[in-house]
């Protein structure tokens, strides 16, 4: 389990996050939402260590992030960046780069970590695409390309931020049900998202940041019944129990 | 592609060497060997001119190249190059400041070429970051650069006429006067930087995946980069030290590579030292035997080739023709 702890963080003078308390057990998929500049990247780079934080601890596993090293935090938690860009490689290179947090010196991959890239590209489809540069594929790709990646990067815990940015419908439905069986494989899946359907619909719990807090944390049941996603966006979601999905439910 | 680099580079090598405005044989340089160098006017030659230009045109087209495959790794930014963006024009700054200062070779004109470059990579490195510069914004500070740090050279030669080397022909670059004294530093130090390089490039790879993607992974993103820029210029620095502000072979022979093996560092670097090496040893040897007894610098024959280059790259990535 990661837990925060009072977590502050701020750029110069403009607070981001405030005091903030929150909690991503494994195995489960968390949806972080909140309406932009509301902090959701900052949460997620300032828990991996990637921002700096002026306050509080992050524990990963009971074992604060202060004491580790950038490198043993990407042994422990996967991170698809928002703003990635294509790289110049084949999807095979690529994604053998997972195994980066894993390397020893001399500084080359080991016939294990190919091992372990050959095996996630059968698991997910991608070993007629190896060799293929990444530039080649369609979005859609790319992000099975870029998951690969956090899978070969062997990790108990993966952070996405706005994976669904970009991708047609049919994409974000196939991403989002890869991200639930991940998360039922046992992995913990913390994703930021502006998708408030898709969020609901596939999430374990709804974690929504306003003011720089984790106001409510819960079921999206229980937060879709509560008036915040109302009071926050401005529009309401509803359950469909036919097809067992949410909606938004607003008048045009 | 490395065992094509490898005999490119002999042939190369051996042409550099038998070729010129006085050509040597076989039999010339295998009875220099035996019979001791100062032995005949052919021995003489191959010794103290053919073979430390050789060598020079070598190191230097091979430092440059993989100079420029880093910087274009490191700045995101394949329009850039050490002569594009101003690090060839701090290193020769530095050298015209220690000329001036009565340094003419040897590990301080090396080491001053290599804080030259540094000094403006960072510059040019922060800047962009700072400034979010796009690929064009960078391309102009280093025409800034460059224009500045040749008013800052010229002026020094203005004070002290008897420099004389920022001459025509260090401007352009050439291997004319190169000496073992110049030579051996800074093919010391190139070596260095090669074999550092090589055992860092994943780390250059995953810097490709953009910063945040690499932080993820664990990198120390602002550390790395600070080294890749410190090996560019020190690879940089010491080929001007030796062969003056040499253009568009940081350009020229990384955008190549990248074509014909792709941009695998681990391939990229070795073949840019082998083929940038390849590359200025041939037009080194143009240079001295096309026009003889007249000799042009190697500088003019690279501008001719890499202008119209230059103009093609930045077209393909403007019209947003190219991945590159």
């Amino acid at each position: 389990m990661i837990e925060i702890q009072n977590l502050t963080v701020s750029y110069g003078k403009t607070l981001v996050l405030s005091d903030l308390f929150f909690t991503m057990p494994k195995g489960s998929l968390v949806s972080v939402i909140g309406t932009n500049g509301s902090g959701k990247s900052t949460l997620l780079k300032a828990t991996l260590g990637i921002i700096k934080h002026q306050s509080g601890d992050v524990l990963i596993d009971d074992v604060s992030t202060a004491t580790l090293a950038q490198g043993n935090i990407a042994k422990r938690i996967a991170y698809l960046a928002q703003g990635k860009s294509v790289p110049d490689m084949t999807v095979g290179q690529m994604i053998l780069h997972g195994r980066f947090p894993h390397l020893g010196y001399p500084r080359r991959y080991s016939g294990k970590d190919r091992r372990i890239a050959d095996d996630v590209l059968k698991r997910t489809g991608l070993a007629e695409y190896k060799d293929l540069p990444m530039s080649s594929l369609s979005g859609g790709m790319r992000q099975s390309a870029y998951i690969a990646m956090a899978l070969v990067q062997d990790t108990d815990y993966i952070f996405l931020d706005e994976p669904t940015s970009y991708l047609d419908i049919t994409h974000q439905i196939g991403l989002m049900q890869t991200l639930r069986s991940l998360s039922d494989s046992g992995k913990g899946i913390v994703a930021v998202t502006h998708d408030l359907p898709l969020a609901f619909s596939f999430s374990d719990k709804i974690a929504v940041l306003s003011d720089g807090r984790i106001i409510i944390c819960d079921t999206p049941q229980s937060v879709c019944s509560s008036s915040i996603i109302n009071d926050i966006f401005g529009v309401n979601l509803k359950y469909d129990a036919n097809s067992k999905n949410y909606c938004y439910n607003y008048n045009t | 592609m490395l065992a094509l680099g490898f005999i490119l580079l002999i042939v190369s090598a051996i042409l550099g060497i038998m070729l010129g405005s006085t050509p040597l044989t076989f039999s010339e340089i295998i009875n220099a060997f035996s019979n001791g160098f100062d032995s005949s006017a052919g021995g003489r030659i191959f010794l103290y001119v053919r073979l430390p230009r050789t060598l020079a045109s070598i190191v230097c087209g091979g430092a440059l190249a993989m100079s420029g495959a880093v910087i274009q790794g490191v700045l995101a930014n394949r329009l850039a190059s050490p002569s594009i963006i101003g690090v060839n024009s701090g290193a020769g700054f530095a050298v015209t400041l220690c000329t001036a200062l009565g340094i003419y070779g040897g590990w301080q004109l090396s080491l001053s070429a290599f804080t030259g470059a540094f000094t403006v990579v960072i510059l040019v490195s922060l800047g962009a970051r700072k400034w979010g510069a796009s690929r064009g914004t960078v391309i102009l500070i280093g025409v800034a650069v460059n224009s500045l740090l040749g008013a800052v050279s010229d002026t020094i030669v203005t004070f002290f006429p008897e420099v004389g080397v920022m001459s025509n022909d260090f401007r352009v670059g050439e291997f004319s006067g190169v000496t073992y004294e110049k030579l051996v530093p800074s093919s010391i130090l190139i070596l260095i930087a090669t074999v550092l390089l090589l055992t860092l490039t994943n780390e250059l790879d995953v810097l490709t995946l953009g910063e945040d993607s690499a932080k993820g992974l664990g990198m120390n993103t602002p550390l790395m980069q600070t080294i890749f820029l410190l090996l560019s210029a020190l690879l940089a620095g010491c080929a001007v030290s030796l062969a003056g502000l040499l253009s568009f072979v940081g350009l020229m022979i990384p955008h190549a590579v990248r074509r014909i093996s792709g941009s695998k560092s681990s391939h990229l670097i070795p073949l840019c030292g082998l083929f940038g090496g390849s590359f200025v040893c041939l037009c080194d040897t143009v240079a001295r035997t096309f026009f003889a007894p007249y000799e042009i610098p190697v500088g003019i024959i690279m501008s001719f080739l890499g202008a119209p280059f230059f103009v093609f790259i930045l077209i393909q990535v403007k019209g947003g023709h190219s991945r590159d």
